[in-house]
């Protein structure tokens, strides 16, 4: 699987998979579920995202997501965004098909 | 073709209705996700990048016009009006989501479809020749032992938990469109001496990590032995075949351990045995009731050419080049066989919309006997057209977006998903094909080029057969960046060939001038009537390295 996480990250996100339609979320400050990473709670530092991760995996047992895990992010004035291309992917769609679903609702990730 | 008796619809039936109560149970928390995985993926389910995804099998690629109509539905209903057809000729739906999969798989129950044997460490759908049935130069149609092997694996206990996925396909003429050679089991039916049906089996054929070549270890097994031969090659692999590690628990890699000869010496022993029990033999009886389902159908006696064809092709130019690249030739005189290109210019090979099923399923049930295939280089095949329709199919094909004449040029690709949806990848395939595809897309300059194969995979799990292109891609990361690294020489026919690396990775805004420099160079080098194929395998890969390195 290609990396989605790098050792020394300085900020990550948390995400999983939505258990019932398989939907991309993101954990929040407030322990919910969010569709958008503009709502992504961030990490800063290693020991904060393995604080992040361990909340996360405490909602495992609510059912609600599936296979959590931290990544690296980056932040400048449009926001949150994902540092990898993997990660940019699953926030905002694949980049063909560009006239359905996240690809269509979120124009300007896919550079 | 195929009809399910009694048992197949009860089994399929109890296995929905089974899957339902598993997918409540995990929705409601009662299964955990480790419990529930392996359930999920015995029926097809996989989770990508976005969604879950559903694998649904269309045993050796052929459909009648409903079981594609209700494809077309089930893409409408459930997913975004779109289906991925596969190299294993099956249909892959990309969003599908989990609450809606029992559904899903109750509505194809319906028009005898399911998704069992397109996961899990068992024997996988059978694959075989889009053209079975109407090749020129068939020695028997292939789905009648594809469909055999099929009734003997589905659940069969003893091959149900194997080392790794099991993977068989089966031709039925001495031109081989399924690419046997790359898979676990590749049967080729061949007729001996004296004028009787048997089958040549080759072992230990892959792609993936490790590719490999399959190797003949018989030449000629009677047919009433089929059964029991390849329970002794089933046999022999789950007994020695390595569980310890994953990467080498294909046959593959036993059968290169030990080696062919040794391979043979083994099953050779286990036939003998189950022979002496007397188990597994075919009875005719029972090869003539499955072949009567792919009985030929109720073809009309024609001439062997029609005026309405060659006129047509006099008159419309665009007519004409589709005739020259999609058509092939069939058994039957005044009967051609359709090839149907799901490779638009700049499109996504193997997708198609559930409104171009809805039209195709139209035009075979109009044109082509209400049946059509799936080819593992992902397109489909009208297997039976009368010439005198085919400006007919033509127009009808063309009012859907379905009238691409490219079959086996430049621009038919094949491509996995890749970044874009599949959580394994290391870099995007598809929009790889589509940039080459539009890079390329002047007809003429097709036709030029020839005959050329280039197959794009985004990791090394080979799902777009890449080590068998003409040209291969292979998607690599370098940390978090896409690279792609290149293969020639690859062939998936029956002189299959593994490409060889032609030197270091190219980013992704390198490969497609770096693909333009290889056919520039094939152009350069080739002779009166040479295939890029036949090029490459002349000179070797020396003068690619050169024009593709020496200037940068
Ligand atoms: C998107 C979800 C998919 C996943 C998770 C997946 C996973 C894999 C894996 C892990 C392998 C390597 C197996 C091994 O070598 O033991 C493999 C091989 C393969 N897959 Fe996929 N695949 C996916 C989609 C596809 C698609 C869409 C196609 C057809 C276009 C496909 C066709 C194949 C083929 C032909 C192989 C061949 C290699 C072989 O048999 O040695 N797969 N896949
Ligand atoms: S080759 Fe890799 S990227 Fe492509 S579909 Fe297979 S597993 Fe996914």
């Amino acid at each position: 699987m290609a990396q989605h996480s790098r050792k020394g990250a300085q900020f990550q996100a948390l995400t999983a998979n939505r258990l019932a339609d398989g939907i991309v979320v993101y954990l929040t400050a407030d322990d919910r579920w969010s569709e958008s990473l503009q709502e992504a709670d961030v990490a800063d530092g290693k020991a904060d995202g393995e604080a992040l991760l361990a909340r996360a995996q405490a909602t495992v047992a609510t059912n609600i997501v599936v296979e959590p895990y931290l990544f690296e992010v980056t932040r400048d004035e449009d926001g949150i965004r994902a540092a990898s291309v993997r990660e940019t992917i699953r926030q905002a769609g694949p980049t063909v098909r560009l006239d359905l679903g996240k690809q269509a609702e979120l124009p300007g990730v896919h550079r | 073709m195929y009809r399910y008796d009694e048992f197949d619809h009860q089994l399929v039936n109890e296995r929905v209705a089974q899957f339902r109560g598993q997918v409540a149970r995990r929705l409601s928390g009662e299964l955990t996700e480790d419990e529930f995985k392996p359930l999920r993926l015995m029926n097809g389910v996989y989770l990508q990048l976005h969604a879950y995804m559903l694998r649904v099998a269309i045993p050796y690629g052929t459909l009648s016009s409903k079981q594609l109509r209700m494809l077309a539905h089930i893409g409408r209903k459930y997913d975004r009006g779109y289906g991925h057809f596969t190299t294993r000729q099956n249909l892959q739906y990309n969003w599908p989501a989990l609450k809606d999969m029992p559904d899903v798989l109750h509505d194809l129950a319906t028009v005898e479809m399911h998704a069992i044997q397109t996961s899990g460490n068992c024997i996988r759908n059978v694959t075989s020749d889009q053209y079975a049935g109407a090749a020129k130069d068939e020695i028997e149609d292939p789905r009648i032992v594809s469909e055999i092997i099929r009734q003997w694996s589905t659940f069969h206990p003893e091959f149900s938990f194997l080392p790794r996925k099991f993977k068989i396909a089966v031709s039925g003429t001495p031109d081989d469109r399924a690419a046997i050679r790359v898979h676990d089991i590749g049967i080729q039916i061949v007729r001996n001496g004296k004028g009787e049906i048997g089958y040549e089996v080759y072992v230990g054929g892959g792609l993936g990590r490790t590719p490999m070549i399959g190797k003949k270890i018989a030449d000629f097994v009677p047919k009433e032995d089929l059964l029991a031969y390849l329970e002794a090659v089933m046999r022999v692999y789950n007994m020695y075949g390595r569980r310890d590690n994953i990467y080498k628990a294909r046959i593959k890699i036993l059968v290169h351990e030990i080696g062919a000869e040794e391979m043979k010496r083994q099953v050779d022993a286990e036939f003998a045995e189950i022979r002496k029990t007397g188990a597994l033999h075919l009875p005719a009886e029972e090869v003539a009731r499955i072949q009567a389902y792919f009985a030929p159908p109720a073809y009309e006696t024609l001439p062997d050419e029609s005026t309405e064809l060659n006129k047509a092709v006099l008159a419309d130019r665009d007519f004409a080049n589709w005739v020259k690249s999609n058509i092939a030739a069939h058994r039957v005189p005044g009967y051609a066989i359709v090839n149907i290109s799901l490779k638009p210019i700049g499109g996504t090979p193997g997708d198609c919309s559930s409104d171009q099923m809805d039209a195709v399923a139209d035009i075979a049930e109009k044109y082509s006997f209400d049946e059509l295939r799936v080819t593992h280089e992902q397109n489909l095949t009208l297997a039976d057209v009368r010439k005198k329709d085919l400006p007919a199919v033509h127009a009808a094909l063309k009012a859907a977006g379905l009238a691409t004449a490219n079959i086996n040029l430049i621009t038919d690709q094949i491509a996995c998903p890749g970044l874009d949806y599949c959580a394994l990848a290391n870099a995007r395939s598809i929009p790889l094909a589509q940039q080459i595809s539009e890079r390329f897309s002047d007809l003429d300059r097709q036709h030029d080029i020839g005959e050329l194969k280039i197959n794009t995979s985004g990791c090394i799990n080979a799902c777009g057969h890449h080590h068998v292109g003409h040209i291969g891609i292979l998607g690599v990361d370098k940390k978090g960046v896409e690279y792609y690294q290149v293969t020639l020489g690859g062939a998936a026919d029956e002189k299959t060939a593994i490409g060889d690396i032609v030197g270091p990775a190219f980013t992704e805004e390198q490969i497609v001038d770096a693909i333009e420099t290889i056919v520039t160079t094939y152009l350069g080098l080739r002779q009166p009537g040479e295939r890029f194929i036949d090029t490459y395998r002349r000179t070797g890969i020396d003068p690619f390295k050169e024009s593709l390195y020496a200037t940068h």
